[in-house]
């Protein structure tokens, strides 16, 4: 993907030495070509058209701002309620997720939703332990969000 | 209402919204029972809260004095980046140090696999 996104920078600098115009115009112009020009070629590349990625990234971010609403909001109806009749606990989350970088990121993303809190990954990394606010009737509710999160975070490392 | 008003609102209306959830959070820290419940409040004052205090602080410079202020969101990354890790460390060192969960807890699958662990380290 770094490769891709290098031959698409040296491409926008071909397309700038063309035409002699130093520019930023020029430069995104020149960006714009190459990346059509390598979805024509995306078939030679070993890991697929590299912006699908750019576009999975975006995806994530967006799922996590709308995560973050969410989730916010109901920790802040516990918080203000007379009664709190929450009920925390701690369960384990089995992920499918392989490498550091992906489980990292899912252990970030779990802590910033509030709401669950990633209390520990197992020494296999097969495991995560979280912490939940309220464990009531959403344990089926949580894993539904890991399962977005999860899915989402596949379709950018793989 | 002219540009620069309207821009003023918008950035004070952020400011506000992020500091009221900021003042939740506390509240959710001095209200909830132990430490793991806590740290959700906290972590999420530093989540929320932030991002729209600095967005909103953002949006002013920008319009109010023409100025781009890159750094704002500097900080709004590296908070994002920090805030879970501090979370986590404090969480479960709390829980290898064997801090109990609240009373009102349902369950903790962690405690099982732990005193597993320990049981088979003991055996050895």
């Amino acid at each position: 993907m770094a490769l891709q996104i290098l031959l698409n920078f040296s491409l926008a600098f071909v397309w700038m030495f063309l035409n002699d115009d130093w520019s930023p115009t020029a430069m995104i112009i020149g960006f714009l070509l190459g990346l059509g020009m390598m979805y024509i070629f995306r078939r030679f590349f070993k890991g697929g058209f590299y912006f699908r990625k750019v576009i999975a990234v975006m995806k994530l971010l967006l799922i996590f701002m709308r995560e973050l609403v969410l989730s916010t909001w109901s920790v802040i109806k516990v918080v203000l309620s007379p009664k709190m009749d929450l009920r925390p606990g701690i369960f384990a989350l089995p992920t499918q997720l392989k490498s550091d970088v992906e489980i990292t990121l899912l252990a970030s993303l779990i802590t910033l939703t509030p709401g669950t809190l990633t209390l520990k990954v197992s020494d296999d990394g097969q495991t995560l332990y979280i912490h939940a606010m309220d464990l009531s009737d959403r344990d089926e509710a949580i894993a539904q969000i890991q399962n977005t999160f999860e899915k989402a975070i596949m379709e950018v490392t793989r | 209402m002219s540009a620069g008003s309207q821009s003023e609102l918008v950035a004070v209306l952020m400011i506000l919204v992020g500091t009221i959830f900021s003042f939740l959070s506390t509240v959710g820290l001095i209200r909830l029972p132990d430490v793991y419940t806590r740290t959700h409040a906290a972590s999420k004052s530093s989540t929320l809260g932030v991002l729209f205090t600095m967005v909103g602080t953002f949006i002013f410079f920008l319009f109010q004095e023409g100025y781009f202020s890159i750094r704002l969101f500097l900080g709004i990354f590296f908070i994002f980046l920090t805030a879970p890790v501090a979370a986590h460390a404090i969480t479960r060192s709390a829980h290898r140090a064997n801090v109990e969960l609240a009373d009102i807890s349902v369950q903790d699958d962690l405690q099982k696999v732990r005193s597993k662990e320990r049981e088979g380290a003991e055996a050895e």
